[in-house]
């Protein structure tokens, strides 16, 4: 295996994007496909829900309530977006956009075939960026603004405590998230998601980075603000947290992006640890894979939020420091020790 | 402390008392001079199980000062009381703690009973006991789900009112109504128990049993349910009993004062069971004894079932309770009690009594005052939920908003029975 840091230095050794009309339809596919997937989770939770719950969840608008998600947004849309007088209006309005738009633009590096599965030379992802991992890292860390920004500009008490428990969540979480990426990549050298899932094409790297793995999961839970987890929503609490005053589409919005984050954060977890496109058959079977994988880890989303109760505030901070990111520390460390030994 | 309505809450916000401060939560150490934010959970809110209104004053998460305000669903049942007859008066007081029917049902009757010296047939002590207790599970349960939900275990709620809905088809079954049925008279109750009703019984209690079990599975073994309730909530059983809590809170403490074994009414002292108590008074005890209460419970149904006395359901006393509808046809007597009952109700002499009985949340008590008259003087209630409020402060006072939602969830004060 060649040295990590100069695998990181050839940066400009990633897959070619191809030509400007397979750029295109790619853009095209990934916004048309992947968006469906977000309302299409939202039924498929509330089925779920309704069967672990024991009563039958959304059955009526379409066949078993497929066309569930496509009334409420129809309601959604044609409800008034009202805002408080102690609100700042524009930030209430761009908040729901900074969160949908960091979940979409994430999507862009999510890899989901091989270089070249369907001819020519270009990834099966939106683009393949030499930084890939920070990419995503960015992009989650700016999604929380649209929490924080929205909290904190509707001049609620209740989505003002939701926004600060958002904001210590990030903090807490995205270290964690960060070192855990950070073994797999010293294990693949590089930084590129394409690079990374090439390089499990032998062993997944879920089997030598099981800590990186279980740990990337859990801050996942933390970053999309999912049960255990949705401390800046507790509903019980602060009755929605920080999309309290949120009402009409922009609440959608803000609905939307929740579920767009769970699928990206499973996408990530598919790529970066679970093998993405590899796995038996032919190689344009790959999205196939990919996206069984995503489903997988979006059910155990959805089964967990059936499941455990909600973390207290410093609990969630006691995890978060004193146990994830030791842990986390401690995984990059024997990983770096260990690739450079062998 | 003068009343807090009295004052604007702006200005209560900055004479609120600091005085804690200097032992503060681990980990929450601030400046004296930290900034308060006054935060208004309720009337309407997800948590406050009805329309409790919680005045709190916090510090950054940590509450530093709570202050119940109620009153949004005071309905004058006490005061109505007066204006009905004491066989319609039952309909008023079921009204009052609206998951505890049969319990306050139970109170007004006995109070009655006793003024009026009248003796209830076995079998209809029975029949009440297995109908007080079907209750006592019931509102368990209630509580069970939306305790679970205010800590965030949603799936809780959907099976525990799902088996509540089989407690409710028994009442059904023997009432003709799922809740507020009036099923207990004055005298005893309204009809015997319809064929089947035993069978079906029986089942739910078998079912139930292993339901328990299957709940204990998912709360008890979850890591973070446990950290939620263990060691949150303290309040020491003498400030307790100063405050005049009952019910489960006080046998959480490891208090086993339950009024049905410390002074049994309604043929309590017939049956086998037992008094759950906990150690140290915490969230978790709160839970552990009201799991335990409903097992005990079920113990108490089957074996007012194995030894469900014959005879009447009802008193005979013809001045008191309507005769059978076949002897209207027949007897001419039996039409003037039946008209004078319908028309007038019956008399109760002259006195005042206070029934104490154990409901779901502690001691119920009802204080009847009799003039003569068919109508009563005064009805007052001492409801549990009522008085096991006042324990919220020290519960919740210096804890994070988290666990003040905790401690209303453990504390389930019922705001029909609060405010009536």
């Amino acid at each position: 295996m060649s040295s990590p840091l100069a695998a990181v230095s050839s940066a400009a050794e990633v897959s070619s994007p191809g030509p400007l009309w397979v750029q295109l339809v790619k853009a095209v596919v990934i916004f048309a496909l992947v968006l469906q997937l977000a309302p299409t989770l939202v039924w498929l939770e509330r089925r779920l829900l309704g069967r672990f719950q024991s009563r039958l969840g959304p059955n009526r608008v379409g066949p078993a309530g497929l066309l569930q998600p496509v009334a409420d947004v129809i309601k959604l849309v044609s409800k008034e977006s009202s805002t408080p007088t102690t609100a700042v209006p524009w930030m209430m309005a761009i908040a729901p956009v900074i969160s949908i738009g960091t979940a979409v633009l994430t999507l862009a590096i999510i890899p989901f075939g091989a270089p070249g599965a369907y001819g020519g030379e270009f990834a099966l992802a939106g683009i393949d960026v030499s930084i890939g991992i920070l990419y995503f890292l960015a992009f989650g860390s700016l999604a929380f603004y649209g929490l924080l920004l929205g909290g904190w500009a509707s001049g609620s008490k209740y989505s003002f405590l939701g926004s600060m428990r958002a904001a210590a969540q990030l903090v807490s979480y995205e270290v964690a998230i960060g070192l855990s990426l950070l073994g797999v990549a010293i294990a693949a050298g590089s930084l590129s998601l394409v690079d990374i899932v090439a390089a499990q094409d032998k062993v997944w790297f879920v089997v030598p980075q099981v800590v990186g793995f279980l740990i990337f999961l859990v801050a996942g839970f933390a970053e999309a603000a999912r049960p255990p987890f949705d401390l800046p929503e507790a509903d019980a609490e602060l009755v929605a947290g920080y999309n309290t005053e949120f009402g009409g589409m922009r609440f959608g919005t803000f609905f939307l992006a929740e579920y767009l984050e769970i699928i990206v954060i499973s996408a990530v977890a598919a790529a970066v640890f679970l093998g993405g496109w590899h796995g038996p058959g032919p190689e344009f079977l790959g999205p196939t894979w990919m996206f069984l994988k995503m489903a997988v880890l979006v059910l155990l989303f959805i089964w967990v939020r059936a499941t455990v109760p909600r973390l207290r505030y410093d609990q969630l901070m006691s995890l978060g420091w004193k146990i994830l990111l030791p842990l986390a520390t401690l995984n990059v460390l024997v990983t770096a020790t260990l690739v450079v030994l062998l | 402390m003068s009343s807090p309505l009295s004052v604007p809450y702006r200005e209560r916000e900055e004479s609120v008392t600091l005085e804690r401060l200097e032992a503060p939560l681990a980990g929450t150490e601030v400046e004296a001079d930290a900034e308060l934010l006054t935060i208004n959970i309720g009337p309407h809110h997800p948590a406050t199980h009805g329309v409790l209104r919680l005045l709190c004053t916090l510090e950054g998460e940590v509450v530093r000062d709570v202050v119940p305000l109620i009153g949004y669903v005071h309905t004058g049942i006490e005061k109505s009381c007066e204006d009905q007859q004491y066989w319609k008066a039952i309909t008023f007081v079921e009204r009052m703690d609206y998951l505890a029917y049969y319990f306050n049902a139970y109170a007004f009757c006995a109070a009655v009973e006793r003024l009026l010296d009248e003796e209830v047939p076995p079998r209809a002590q029975y029949l009440r006991v297995i109908h007080m207790e079907l209750n006592r599970i019931a509102s368990h349960l209630f509580w069970l789900g939306t305790a679970a939900l205010d800590l965030g275990a949603i799936s809780m709620l959907w099976w525990s009112l799902r088996d509540r809905d089989m407690i409710l088809d028994l009442f059904e079954m023997s009432g003709g109504q799922r809740l507020h049925t009036r099923y207990f008279q004055v005298g005893g109750v309204i009809e015997d128990i319809p064929p089947g009703f035993e069978r079906k019984t029986r089942d739910f209690t078998a079912n139930m049993r292993t339901r328990i079990g299957q709940y204990e599975a998912l709360l008890d073994e979850n890591q973070i349910f446990v950290e939620r309730l263990h060691e949150v909530g303290i309040v020491p059983h003498e400030r307790l009993k100063d405050l005049g809590v009952s019910g489960p809170l006080l046998r959480a403490t490891g208090d086993s004062w339950d009024l049905r074994k410390a002074m049994p009414y309604c043929s309590y002292e017939h049956f086998d069971f037992r008094i759950p108590v906990g150690t140290v008074g915490d969230h978790y005890d709160r839970y552990r004894v009201r799991i335990a209460e409903m097992r005990e419970s079920m113990r108490i149904v089957e074996q007012a079932l194995d030894g469900l006395p014959e005879g009447p359901f009802i008193t005979d006393n013809r001045k008191v309770a309507l005769p059978p509808r076949h002897e209207l046809a027949t007897s001419m007597e039996a039409l003037i009690y039946h008209f004078k009952l319908v028309t007038e109700g019956f008399r109760v002499p002259p006195g005042e009594v206070y029934e104490a009985i154990e409901s779901p949340r502690g001691e119920l008590g009802c204080f009847v005052v009799a003039d003569g008259s068919s109508k009563p003087a005064r009805v007052h209630m001492r409801d549990p939920s009522f008085i096991n409020l006042q324990s919220l402060h020290d519960m919740a006072q210096d804890d994070l908003i988290a666990d003040l939602i905790a401690s209303i969830a453990m504390l389930d004060p019922i705001l029909g029975g609060i405010d009536r």
